[in-house]
Protein backbone atom coordinates (compact mmCIF):
# COMPACT_ATOMS: atom_id res chain seq x y z
CA UNK A 1 0.00 0.00 0.00
CA UNK A 2 1.50 3.06 -0.96
CA UNK A 3 2.09 5.57 1.79
CA UNK A 4 -0.12 8.81 2.66
CA UNK A 5 2.26 12.03 2.39
CA UNK A 6 0.87 15.83 2.54
CA UNK A 7 0.95 17.45 -0.49
CA UNK A 8 2.20 20.84 -0.72
CA UNK A 9 1.69 23.04 -3.51
CA UNK A 10 2.35 26.02 -4.57
CA UNK A 11 0.06 29.20 -4.44
CA UNK A 12 0.65 32.18 -6.47
CA UNK A 13 3.17 33.83 -7.69
CA UNK A 14 0.69 34.60 -10.38
CA UNK A 15 -1.95 33.43 -8.69
CA UNK A 16 -4.48 36.71 -9.09
CA UNK A 17 -5.79 36.44 -5.72
CA UNK A 18 -1.70 36.70 -4.62
CA UNK A 19 -2.21 40.82 -4.80
CA UNK A 20 0.83 40.83 -6.64
CA UNK A 21 3.51 38.84 -6.00
CA UNK A 22 3.34 36.49 -3.03
CA UNK A 23 4.22 33.05 -3.31
CA UNK A 24 2.72 30.74 -0.42
CA UNK A 25 3.90 26.96 -0.29
CA UNK A 26 1.12 25.15 1.17
CA UNK A 27 1.09 21.67 3.01
CA UNK A 28 -1.94 20.11 2.52
CA UNK A 29 -3.60 17.21 3.81
CA UNK A 30 -6.53 17.18 1.28
CA UNK A 31 -8.23 20.21 1.21
CA UNK A 32 -6.91 21.34 4.79
CA UNK A 33 -3.98 23.85 4.97
CA UNK A 34 -1.11 22.16 7.59
CA UNK A 35 1.50 25.18 6.77
CA UNK A 36 2.08 27.69 4.71
CA UNK A 37 4.94 29.27 4.41
CA UNK A 38 4.71 32.39 2.39
CA UNK A 39 7.98 33.38 0.49
CA UNK A 40 9.18 37.16 -0.72
CA UNK A 41 11.22 38.94 -1.97
CA UNK A 42 9.68 39.28 -5.84
CA UNK A 43 9.59 42.62 -5.61
CA UNK A 44 12.57 43.50 -3.43
CA UNK A 45 14.17 47.16 -5.06
CA UNK A 46 16.27 47.76 -2.49
CA UNK A 47 14.60 51.31 -1.18
CA UNK A 48 16.47 51.24 2.53
CA UNK A 49 19.73 50.79 0.45
CA UNK A 50 19.05 53.31 -2.40
CA UNK A 51 17.91 55.95 0.01
CA UNK A 52 21.37 55.49 1.85
CA UNK A 53 22.62 57.28 -2.05
CA UNK A 54 20.55 60.43 -2.21
CA UNK A 55 20.03 63.62 -0.73
CA UNK A 56 17.05 63.29 1.44
CA UNK A 57 14.34 64.78 -0.72
CA UNK A 58 15.07 62.99 -3.77
CA UNK A 59 14.10 59.54 -2.02
CA UNK A 60 9.94 60.80 -1.09
CA UNK A 61 9.18 59.70 -4.27
CA UNK A 62 10.36 56.03 -3.59
CA UNK A 63 8.54 56.57 -0.61
CA UNK A 64 5.19 56.62 -2.90
CA UNK A 65 6.49 53.60 -4.39
CA UNK A 66 6.36 51.27 -1.11
CA UNK A 67 3.13 50.26 -0.04
CA UNK A 68 1.71 51.89 -3.93
CA UNK A 69 -1.90 51.87 -2.71
CA UNK A 70 -1.16 54.35 0.36
CA UNK A 71 0.99 56.70 -1.33
CA UNK A 72 1.12 60.18 1.11
CA UNK A 73 1.23 58.07 4.32
CA UNK A 74 4.40 56.60 3.45
CA UNK A 75 5.79 59.53 2.33
CA UNK A 76 4.21 61.35 5.72
CA UNK A 77 6.15 59.21 7.78
CA UNK A 78 9.40 59.64 5.75
CA UNK A 79 8.82 63.53 6.10
CA UNK A 80 8.04 63.13 9.58
CA UNK A 81 10.98 61.52 10.54
CA UNK A 82 13.51 64.04 8.75
CA UNK A 83 11.35 67.14 10.61
CA UNK A 84 11.73 65.76 14.28
CA UNK A 85 15.35 65.04 13.51
CA UNK A 86 16.10 69.00 12.19
CA UNK A 87 13.42 69.77 14.57
CA UNK A 88 11.24 71.76 12.60
CA UNK A 89 7.50 71.98 12.49
CA UNK A 90 5.44 72.79 9.33
CA UNK A 91 2.66 75.99 9.32
CA UNK A 92 -0.80 74.38 11.32
CA UNK A 93 -2.19 74.96 7.00
CA UNK A 94 0.17 71.87 6.02
CA UNK A 95 -0.37 69.49 9.11
CA UNK A 96 -4.17 70.38 8.09
CA UNK A 97 -3.47 69.01 4.52
CA UNK A 98 -1.70 66.33 5.35
CA UNK A 99 -4.02 64.92 7.50
CA UNK A 100 -6.61 65.59 5.23
CA UNK A 101 -4.73 63.80 2.44
CA UNK A 102 -3.74 60.71 4.94
CA UNK A 103 -7.34 60.69 5.34
CA UNK A 104 -8.07 60.49 1.66
CA UNK A 105 -5.51 57.83 1.40
CA UNK A 106 -6.92 56.09 4.09
CA UNK A 107 -10.21 55.81 2.11
CA UNK A 108 -8.62 55.15 -1.49
CA UNK A 109 -6.88 52.14 0.66
CA UNK A 110 -9.67 50.58 2.10
CA UNK A 111 -11.74 51.11 -1.25
CA UNK A 112 -8.91 49.27 -3.45
CA UNK A 113 -8.84 46.42 -0.25
CA UNK A 114 -12.73 46.03 -0.63
CA UNK A 115 -12.69 45.61 -3.86
CA UNK A 116 -10.17 43.36 -4.26
CA UNK A 117 -10.99 41.80 -0.87
CA UNK A 118 -14.57 41.12 -2.65
CA UNK A 119 -13.34 39.82 -5.74
CA UNK A 120 -11.32 37.48 -4.47
CA UNK A 121 -13.96 36.05 -2.19
CA UNK A 122 -16.81 36.49 -5.57
CA UNK A 123 -18.27 39.14 -4.98
CA UNK A 124 -17.90 41.16 -8.46
CA UNK A 125 -20.40 44.27 -8.53
CA UNK A 126 -18.70 45.64 -5.04
CA UNK A 127 -15.17 45.87 -7.09
CA UNK A 128 -16.53 48.11 -9.73
CA UNK A 129 -18.61 50.87 -7.17
CA UNK A 130 -15.33 51.04 -5.33
CA UNK A 131 -13.55 52.24 -7.75
CA UNK A 132 -15.74 54.48 -9.20
CA UNK A 133 -15.59 56.21 -5.65
CA UNK A 134 -11.26 55.80 -5.83
CA UNK A 135 -11.85 57.79 -9.38
CA UNK A 136 -12.74 60.84 -7.37
CA UNK A 137 -9.87 60.72 -4.80
CA UNK A 138 -7.54 59.40 -7.66
CA UNK A 139 -8.51 63.45 -9.15
CA UNK A 140 -8.18 65.31 -6.01
CA UNK A 141 -4.22 63.47 -5.54
CA UNK A 142 -3.70 65.24 -9.43
CA UNK A 143 -5.04 67.91 -8.81
CA UNK A 144 -2.82 68.65 -6.00
CA UNK A 145 0.26 67.02 -6.88
CA UNK A 146 -0.10 66.18 -10.83
CA UNK A 147 -0.39 62.61 -10.58
CA UNK A 148 -2.85 60.14 -9.67
CA UNK A 149 -0.69 57.87 -7.50
CA UNK A 150 2.80 58.55 -6.90
CA UNK A 151 2.28 61.97 -5.79
CA UNK A 152 5.70 63.29 -4.80
CA UNK A 153 3.79 65.76 -2.76
CA UNK A 154 4.61 65.97 0.86
CA UNK A 155 8.08 68.10 1.64
CA UNK A 156 10.39 68.49 5.25
CA UNK A 157 8.69 71.14 6.45
CA UNK A 158 5.36 71.02 4.96
CA UNK A 159 3.93 70.04 1.40
CA UNK A 160 5.05 71.30 -2.29
CA UNK A 161 2.15 73.53 -2.84
CA UNK A 162 -0.97 75.00 -2.09
CA UNK A 163 -4.28 73.30 -2.98
CA UNK A 164 -5.61 74.54 -6.24
CA UNK A 165 -8.29 77.09 -6.18
CA UNK A 166 -10.01 75.31 -9.28
CA UNK A 167 -10.49 72.16 -10.19
CA UNK A 168 -10.08 70.69 -14.06
CA UNK A 169 -13.21 69.77 -15.74
CA UNK A 170 -14.92 67.58 -18.52
CA UNK A 171 -14.78 68.73 -21.83
CA UNK A 172 -17.57 68.54 -24.22
CA UNK A 173 -17.50 65.91 -26.97
CA UNK A 174 -19.85 64.50 -29.72
CA UNK A 175 -20.18 61.20 -27.27
CA UNK A 176 -22.11 63.65 -24.81
CA UNK A 177 -23.65 66.47 -25.20
CA UNK A 178 -23.85 69.72 -23.54
CA UNK A 179 -25.92 69.24 -20.30
CA UNK A 180 -24.36 65.48 -19.63
CA UNK A 181 -21.24 67.35 -19.40
CA UNK A 182 -22.26 70.26 -17.28
CA UNK A 183 -24.16 67.12 -14.67
CA UNK A 184 -20.83 65.79 -14.68
CA UNK A 185 -18.91 69.37 -13.96
CA UNK A 186 -21.45 69.93 -11.47
CA UNK A 187 -19.31 69.45 -8.66
CA UNK A 188 -15.87 70.39 -10.00
CA UNK A 189 -17.18 74.28 -10.34
CA UNK A 190 -15.09 75.24 -7.52
CA UNK A 191 -11.89 74.70 -5.78
CA UNK A 192 -10.37 71.58 -4.82
CA UNK A 193 -11.99 71.91 -1.69
CA UNK A 194 -15.60 72.29 -2.56
CA UNK A 195 -14.76 68.98 -4.86
CA UNK A 196 -13.82 67.05 -1.64
CA UNK A 197 -16.66 68.65 0.41
CA UNK A 198 -19.09 66.97 -2.26
CA UNK A 199 -17.44 63.90 -1.91
CA UNK A 200 -17.62 63.60 1.69
CA UNK A 201 -21.18 64.54 1.39
CA UNK A 202 -21.87 61.77 -1.19
CA UNK A 203 -19.68 59.27 0.29
CA UNK A 204 -21.48 57.73 3.39
CA UNK A 205 -24.23 57.23 0.85
CA UNK A 206 -21.55 54.99 -1.36
CA UNK A 207 -20.11 53.32 1.84
CA UNK A 208 -24.41 52.15 2.62
CA UNK A 209 -24.42 50.78 -0.94
CA UNK A 210 -21.16 48.29 0.02
CA UNK A 211 -22.39 47.15 3.39
CA UNK A 212 -26.07 46.68 0.95
CA UNK A 213 -24.15 44.13 -0.69
CA UNK A 214 -21.82 42.38 1.63
CA UNK A 215 -23.09 43.07 5.51
CA UNK A 216 -25.73 40.60 5.48
CA UNK A 217 -25.00 38.78 2.50
CA UNK A 218 -24.73 35.03 3.25
CA UNK A 219 -22.15 34.28 1.19
CA UNK A 220 -19.71 36.49 2.18
CA UNK A 221 -20.69 35.82 5.91
CA UNK A 222 -19.67 32.06 5.03
CA UNK A 223 -16.35 32.99 3.74
CA UNK A 224 -15.25 35.76 6.17
CA UNK A 225 -17.28 34.66 9.77
CA UNK A 226 -14.57 32.62 11.82
CA UNK A 227 -12.01 32.23 9.68
CA UNK A 228 -8.51 33.47 10.45
CA UNK A 229 -9.39 34.17 13.77
CA UNK A 230 -6.98 36.32 16.19
CA UNK A 231 -7.73 36.14 19.53
CA UNK A 232 -6.72 40.15 21.12
CA UNK A 233 -3.14 38.86 23.53
CA UNK A 234 -1.92 36.85 20.58
CA UNK A 235 -2.05 40.16 17.75
CA UNK A 236 -0.34 42.30 20.36
CA UNK A 237 2.25 39.05 20.36
CA UNK A 238 2.55 39.27 16.89
CA UNK A 239 2.71 42.79 16.55
CA UNK A 240 -0.26 42.94 14.71
CA UNK A 241 -1.07 46.78 13.87
CA UNK A 242 -3.84 48.93 12.36
CA UNK A 243 -7.08 46.99 11.33
CA UNK A 244 -6.02 43.76 11.94
CA UNK A 245 -5.07 44.48 15.64
CA UNK A 246 -8.13 46.33 16.17
CA UNK A 247 -10.39 43.58 14.43
CA UNK A 248 -9.08 41.73 17.62
CA UNK A 249 -10.72 43.82 20.08
CA UNK A 250 -7.62 45.94 20.88
CA UNK A 251 -8.56 49.49 20.99
CA UNK A 252 -4.69 51.17 19.50
CA UNK A 253 -4.53 53.65 16.91
CA UNK A 254 -1.06 55.75 16.56
CA UNK A 255 -3.67 58.69 15.87
CA UNK A 256 -5.19 58.55 19.26
CA UNK A 257 -2.23 57.25 21.45
CA UNK A 258 0.48 59.11 19.98
CA UNK A 259 -1.41 62.11 18.35
CA UNK A 260 1.23 63.57 15.53
CA UNK A 261 0.10 66.76 13.14
CA UNK A 262 -3.29 68.12 14.29
CA UNK A 263 -5.09 64.42 14.93
CA UNK A 264 -5.81 65.76 18.85
CA UNK A 265 -7.59 68.72 17.20
CA UNK A 266 -9.93 66.74 15.28
CA UNK A 267 -12.89 64.76 16.11
CA UNK A 268 -13.24 60.73 15.59
CA UNK A 269 -13.78 57.36 16.78
CA UNK A 270 -11.78 54.19 16.73
CA UNK A 271 -13.62 51.27 15.67
CA UNK A 272 -12.93 47.95 17.21
CA UNK A 273 -14.13 44.18 16.79
CA UNK A 274 -14.95 41.57 18.88
CA UNK A 275 -14.30 38.18 17.41
CA UNK A 276 -11.05 38.82 15.61
CA UNK A 277 -11.73 36.98 12.47
CA UNK A 278 -11.97 38.17 8.75
CA UNK A 279 -15.83 39.97 9.11
CA UNK A 280 -15.07 41.61 11.71
CA UNK A 281 -11.94 43.75 10.06
CA UNK A 282 -14.50 43.87 7.44
CA UNK A 283 -16.36 46.15 9.71
CA UNK A 284 -13.62 47.62 10.98
CA UNK A 285 -12.30 48.60 7.83
CA UNK A 286 -15.83 50.21 6.80
CA UNK A 287 -16.22 52.09 9.90
CA UNK A 288 -12.79 53.35 9.62
CA UNK A 289 -14.05 54.85 5.86
CA UNK A 290 -16.93 56.53 7.32
CA UNK A 291 -14.71 58.07 10.21
CA UNK A 292 -11.99 58.97 7.86
CA UNK A 293 -14.48 60.34 5.87
CA UNK A 294 -15.60 62.49 9.09
CA UNK A 295 -11.62 63.78 9.35
CA UNK A 296 -11.89 64.72 5.70
CA UNK A 297 -14.68 66.80 6.09
CA UNK A 298 -13.45 68.32 9.15
CA UNK A 299 -10.28 69.37 7.52
CA UNK A 300 -11.96 70.91 4.60
CA UNK A 301 -13.66 73.12 6.93
CA UNK A 302 -10.55 74.43 8.79
CA UNK A 303 -8.46 74.70 5.78
CA UNK A 304 -11.39 76.96 3.97
CA UNK A 305 -11.29 79.31 6.65
CA UNK A 306 -7.37 79.16 7.58
CA UNK A 307 -5.47 80.73 4.42
CA UNK A 308 -1.69 80.60 4.87
CA UNK A 309 1.60 78.97 4.03
CA UNK A 310 1.81 75.13 3.50
CA UNK A 311 5.97 74.92 3.60
CA UNK A 312 8.31 76.89 6.04
CA UNK A 313 10.21 79.85 5.35
CA UNK A 314 13.60 78.30 6.31
CA UNK A 315 15.87 78.19 3.19
CA UNK A 316 18.52 76.11 4.15
CA UNK A 317 15.48 73.06 4.16
CA UNK A 318 12.91 74.44 1.72
CA UNK A 319 13.39 76.23 -1.52
CA UNK A 320 12.69 79.44 -2.25
CA UNK A 321 9.84 80.89 -4.34
CA UNK A 322 10.36 80.90 -7.71
CA UNK A 323 9.65 84.44 -8.47
CA UNK A 324 12.26 85.53 -5.20
CA UNK A 325 14.63 82.84 -6.86
CA UNK A 326 14.63 84.82 -10.11
CA UNK A 327 15.22 87.79 -8.18
CA UNK A 328 17.55 88.06 -5.97
CA UNK A 329 21.16 86.29 -5.87
CA UNK A 330 20.91 85.04 -1.92
CA UNK A 331 17.61 82.82 -2.93
CA UNK A 332 19.27 81.32 -6.34
CA UNK A 333 21.85 80.11 -4.14
CA UNK A 334 19.58 78.36 -1.91
CA UNK A 335 17.82 77.06 -4.90
CA UNK A 336 20.73 75.37 -6.19
CA UNK A 337 22.84 74.56 -3.21
CA UNK A 338 19.20 72.69 -2.20
CA UNK A 339 19.19 71.18 -5.42
CA UNK A 340 22.37 69.91 -5.75
CA UNK A 341 23.74 69.29 -2.24
CA UNK A 342 20.42 69.04 -0.46
CA UNK A 343 20.61 69.74 3.06
CA UNK A 344 22.33 68.36 6.28
CA UNK A 345 20.33 66.55 8.83
CA UNK A 346 21.76 67.08 12.52
CA UNK A 347 23.34 63.69 13.49
CA UNK A 348 21.02 61.26 16.07
CA UNK A 349 18.51 58.86 15.26
CA UNK A 350 14.57 59.03 14.95
CA UNK A 351 11.62 56.27 15.08
CA UNK A 352 8.70 58.02 13.14
CA UNK A 353 5.49 56.39 12.98
CA UNK A 354 1.92 57.21 11.44
CA UNK A 355 -1.02 55.24 11.74
CA UNK A 356 -0.75 53.58 7.93
CA UNK A 357 -4.04 52.26 6.64
CA UNK A 358 -2.76 49.44 7.46
CA UNK A 359 -1.30 50.01 10.48
CA UNK A 360 1.82 51.48 11.90
CA UNK A 361 4.37 52.35 9.10
CA UNK A 362 7.40 53.73 10.59
CA UNK A 363 10.79 54.80 9.13
CA UNK A 364 13.45 54.15 11.68
CA UNK A 365 16.41 56.87 10.45
CA UNK A 366 20.21 57.37 11.26
CA UNK A 367 21.72 60.47 10.43
CA UNK A 368 25.28 60.80 10.44
CA UNK A 369 25.47 64.39 10.07
CA UNK A 370 25.43 64.15 6.22
CA UNK A 371 23.14 65.33 3.18
CA UNK A 372 21.60 61.95 3.32
CA UNK A 373 20.29 58.79 5.49
CA UNK A 374 23.24 56.65 7.09
CA UNK A 375 20.92 54.24 7.71
CA UNK A 376 16.69 54.02 6.75
CA UNK A 377 14.65 51.54 7.59
CA UNK A 378 11.24 51.12 7.19
CA UNK A 379 8.73 49.20 9.30
CA UNK A 380 6.35 47.94 6.88
CA UNK A 381 2.79 46.26 9.07
CA UNK A 382 2.15 44.65 5.72
CA UNK A 383 5.38 42.58 6.52
CA UNK A 384 4.79 41.74 10.06
CA UNK A 385 0.73 40.64 8.99
CA UNK A 386 2.24 38.10 6.39
CA UNK A 387 4.54 36.68 9.08
CA UNK A 388 1.28 35.65 10.74
CA UNK A 389 -0.21 33.67 7.89
CA UNK A 390 0.92 30.43 8.96
CA UNK A 391 -0.93 30.71 12.14
CA UNK A 392 -3.67 32.43 10.36
CA UNK A 393 -4.30 30.02 7.75
CA UNK A 394 -3.56 26.67 9.39
CA UNK A 395 -6.54 24.19 9.91
CA UNK A 396 -8.23 25.88 7.59
CA UNK A 397 -9.63 25.13 3.89
CA UNK A 398 -7.40 26.30 0.53
CA UNK A 399 -10.14 28.41 -0.33
CA UNK A 400 -10.10 30.43 3.22
CA UNK A 401 -6.30 31.26 2.20
CA UNK A 402 -7.64 33.78 0.09
CA UNK A 403 -9.29 35.53 1.98
CA UNK A 404 -7.01 35.32 4.63
CA UNK A 405 -4.44 37.01 2.05
CA UNK A 406 -7.78 39.59 1.68
CA UNK A 407 -8.04 39.97 5.34
CA UNK A 408 -4.20 41.02 6.07
CA UNK A 409 -4.53 43.56 2.95
CA UNK A 410 -1.20 43.06 2.08
CA UNK A 411 0.90 44.96 -0.74
CA UNK A 412 4.09 43.83 -1.79
CA UNK A 413 5.55 47.45 -2.22
CA UNK A 414 6.24 47.45 1.16
CA UNK A 415 6.52 43.89 2.26
CA UNK A 416 9.63 43.60 -0.37
CA UNK A 417 10.53 47.03 0.25
CA UNK B 1 -41.02 37.17 17.28
CA UNK B 2 -37.44 38.71 16.16
CA UNK B 3 -36.15 35.35 15.33
CA UNK B 4 -39.01 34.26 13.65
CA UNK B 5 -38.54 37.34 11.76
CA UNK B 6 -35.33 36.36 10.94
CA UNK B 7 -35.76 32.83 9.80
CA UNK B 8 -38.34 34.15 7.14
CA UNK B 9 -35.82 36.93 6.22
CA UNK B 10 -33.04 33.95 5.87
CA UNK B 11 -35.74 31.40 4.30
CA UNK B 12 -36.37 34.27 1.82
CA UNK B 13 -33.32 35.38 0.67
CA UNK B 14 -34.11 38.57 1.78
CA UNK B 15 -30.54 40.29 1.78
CA UNK B 16 -29.52 38.55 -1.36
CA UNK B 17 -32.86 40.49 -2.53
CA UNK B 18 -31.70 43.96 -0.99
CA UNK B 19 -28.49 43.57 -3.12
CA UNK B 20 -30.43 42.30 -6.35
CA UNK B 21 -32.17 45.32 -5.59
CA UNK B 22 -29.24 47.98 -5.50
CA UNK B 23 -27.48 46.51 -8.58
CA UNK B 24 -30.61 46.48 -10.19
CA UNK B 25 -31.35 50.15 -9.50
CA UNK B 26 -27.90 50.92 -11.20
CA UNK B 27 -28.51 49.01 -14.15
CA UNK B 28 -31.27 51.59 -15.48
CA UNK B 29 -29.43 53.84 -14.06
CA UNK B 30 -26.86 56.74 -16.11
CA UNK B 31 -23.89 55.06 -16.87
CA UNK B 32 -20.78 57.04 -15.60
CA UNK B 33 -18.29 55.07 -17.85
CA UNK B 34 -16.28 57.31 -20.14
CA UNK B 35 -15.53 56.46 -23.72
CA UNK B 36 -11.60 56.96 -24.23
CA UNK B 37 -10.48 57.30 -26.68
CA UNK B 38 -13.46 59.72 -27.65
CA UNK B 39 -14.22 61.63 -24.16
CA UNK B 40 -11.47 62.05 -21.28
CA UNK B 41 -11.48 62.24 -18.04
CA UNK B 42 -10.55 65.63 -16.95
CA UNK B 43 -6.70 65.83 -16.78
CA UNK B 44 -5.05 68.76 -13.66
CA UNK B 45 -2.85 71.61 -15.21
CA UNK B 46 -0.41 70.37 -12.49
CA UNK B 47 -0.09 66.66 -14.21
CA UNK B 48 3.17 65.51 -14.98
CA UNK B 49 3.65 63.70 -18.31
CA UNK B 50 6.42 63.51 -20.96
CA UNK B 51 8.85 65.95 -20.55
CA UNK B 52 9.86 68.90 -23.02
CA UNK B 53 12.46 71.42 -23.28
CA UNK B 54 11.06 74.94 -24.24
CA UNK B 55 12.33 77.87 -25.87
CA UNK B 56 11.81 81.83 -25.25
CA UNK B 57 9.29 83.40 -27.76
CA UNK B 58 12.49 84.53 -30.06
CA UNK B 59 13.36 80.82 -30.93
CA UNK B 60 16.74 79.93 -28.50
CA UNK B 61 16.08 77.41 -26.38
CA UNK B 62 16.32 78.03 -22.57
CA UNK B 63 18.06 75.37 -21.36
CA UNK B 64 21.39 76.62 -20.14
CA UNK B 65 23.20 73.38 -19.30
CA UNK B 66 23.42 74.48 -15.49
CA UNK B 67 23.24 70.56 -15.04
CA UNK B 68 20.24 71.25 -11.53
CA UNK B 69 18.10 68.47 -13.21
CA UNK B 70 20.88 66.15 -13.76
CA UNK B 71 22.19 66.96 -10.41
CA UNK B 72 18.68 66.32 -8.76
CA UNK B 73 16.94 63.28 -10.49
CA UNK B 74 16.39 60.73 -7.77
CA UNK B 75 16.73 57.75 -11.07
CA UNK B 76 19.30 59.34 -13.05
CA UNK B 77 17.39 59.43 -15.97
CA UNK B 78 19.01 62.65 -17.14
CA UNK B 79 22.39 63.23 -19.17
CA UNK B 80 23.83 66.79 -20.31
CA UNK B 81 26.30 67.46 -21.84
CA UNK B 82 27.38 71.07 -22.70
CA UNK B 83 29.87 73.02 -24.66
CA UNK B 84 30.48 76.94 -25.23
CA UNK B 85 28.43 78.22 -28.40
CA UNK B 86 29.87 80.69 -30.96
CA UNK B 87 28.41 83.05 -29.56
CA UNK B 88 30.08 83.13 -26.08
CA UNK B 89 26.71 81.17 -24.19
CA UNK B 90 26.30 78.00 -22.50
CA UNK B 91 24.28 75.84 -24.29
CA UNK B 92 23.76 71.94 -23.90
CA UNK B 93 25.61 69.76 -27.05
CA UNK B 94 23.35 66.73 -25.16
CA UNK B 95 20.27 66.67 -23.04
CA UNK B 96 18.59 62.98 -22.44
CA UNK B 97 16.18 61.55 -20.58
CA UNK B 98 15.73 58.15 -20.44
CA UNK B 99 11.88 57.89 -19.94
CA UNK B 100 12.79 54.22 -19.20
CA UNK B 101 14.39 55.19 -16.43
CA UNK B 102 11.86 58.63 -15.45
CA UNK B 103 9.79 58.09 -11.98
CA UNK B 104 7.87 61.25 -12.51
CA UNK B 105 8.27 63.07 -9.75
CA UNK B 106 8.47 66.40 -11.22
CA UNK B 107 12.19 67.86 -9.42
CA UNK B 108 13.74 68.06 -12.76
CA UNK B 109 10.76 70.80 -13.44
CA UNK B 110 10.91 72.31 -9.92
CA UNK B 111 14.76 72.88 -9.72
CA UNK B 112 14.89 74.22 -13.56
CA UNK B 113 15.81 78.04 -12.99
CA UNK B 114 14.77 79.07 -16.44
CA UNK B 115 11.80 76.75 -16.77
CA UNK B 116 13.39 74.91 -19.33
CA UNK B 117 12.23 71.52 -18.87
CA UNK B 118 8.74 70.44 -17.94
CA UNK B 119 6.79 68.04 -17.88
CA UNK B 120 3.95 68.53 -20.21
CA UNK B 121 0.60 66.65 -20.06
CA UNK B 122 0.90 64.22 -22.98
CA UNK B 123 0.74 60.70 -21.64
CA UNK B 124 -0.38 58.83 -24.37
CA UNK B 125 3.20 58.14 -25.95
CA UNK B 126 4.75 54.60 -26.65
CA UNK B 127 7.46 53.88 -27.91
CA UNK B 128 8.02 50.96 -30.52
CA UNK B 129 11.62 49.76 -30.68
CA UNK B 130 14.41 50.39 -28.46
CA UNK B 131 15.28 53.76 -28.21
CA UNK B 132 11.89 55.21 -28.52
CA UNK B 133 11.49 55.85 -25.24
CA UNK B 134 15.24 57.71 -25.08
CA UNK B 135 14.06 61.30 -25.18
CA UNK B 136 17.18 63.26 -26.57
CA UNK B 137 17.58 66.73 -26.99
CA UNK B 138 15.82 67.01 -30.35
CA UNK B 139 12.84 64.87 -29.28
CA UNK B 140 12.32 66.82 -26.08
CA UNK B 141 12.54 70.35 -28.05
CA UNK B 142 10.20 69.00 -30.44
CA UNK B 143 7.63 68.38 -28.08
CA UNK B 144 8.02 71.85 -26.62
CA UNK B 145 7.63 73.44 -29.75
CA UNK B 146 4.28 71.11 -30.21
CA UNK B 147 2.73 72.08 -26.75
CA UNK B 148 4.46 75.40 -25.91
CA UNK B 149 0.52 76.74 -25.88
CA UNK B 150 -0.50 74.58 -23.33
CA UNK B 151 2.72 74.82 -21.12
CA UNK B 152 2.90 78.23 -21.37
CA UNK B 153 -1.04 77.99 -20.04
CA UNK B 154 -0.36 75.81 -17.23
CA UNK B 155 2.87 77.60 -15.94
CA UNK B 156 0.52 80.88 -15.86
CA UNK B 157 -1.87 79.25 -13.51
CA UNK B 158 0.78 77.42 -11.39
CA UNK B 159 2.53 80.57 -11.27
CA UNK B 160 0.93 81.65 -7.63
CA UNK B 161 1.25 78.53 -5.98
CA UNK B 162 5.03 78.07 -6.41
Amino acid sequence: MPEIRNMTMNFGPQHPAAHGVLRLVLEMDGEVIERADPHIGLLHRGTEKLAESKPYNQSIGYMDRLDYVSMMCNEHAYVLAIERLSGVTPPVRARYIRVMFDEITRILNHLMWLGAHGLDIGAMTVFLYCFREREDLMDCYEAVSGTRMHATYYRPGGVYRDLPADMPQYRVTSNRSDREVARLNENRQGSLLDFIESFTERFPACVDEYETLLTDNRIWKQRTVGIGVVAPDRAVELGFTGPMLRGSGVEWDLRKKQPYEVYDKLNFAIPVGVNGDCYDRYLVRIEEMRQSNAIVKQCVDWLRNNPGPVIIDDHKLTPPAREAMKDDMESLIHHFKLFTEGYCVPEGEVYAAVEHPKGEFGIYLVSDGANKPYRLKIRAPGFVHLSAMNEMVKGHMLADVVAVIGTQDIVFGEVDR
Amino acid sequence: MQKIKDYFQSLLLWELLKGLRLTGRYLFKRKITVQYPEEKTPQSYRFRGLHALRRYPNGEERCIACKLCEAVCPAVAITIESEERDDGTRRTTRYDIDLTKCIFCGFCEESCPVDSIVETRIYEYHGEKRGDLLMTKQKLLEVGDMAEDQIAEDRAREAMYR
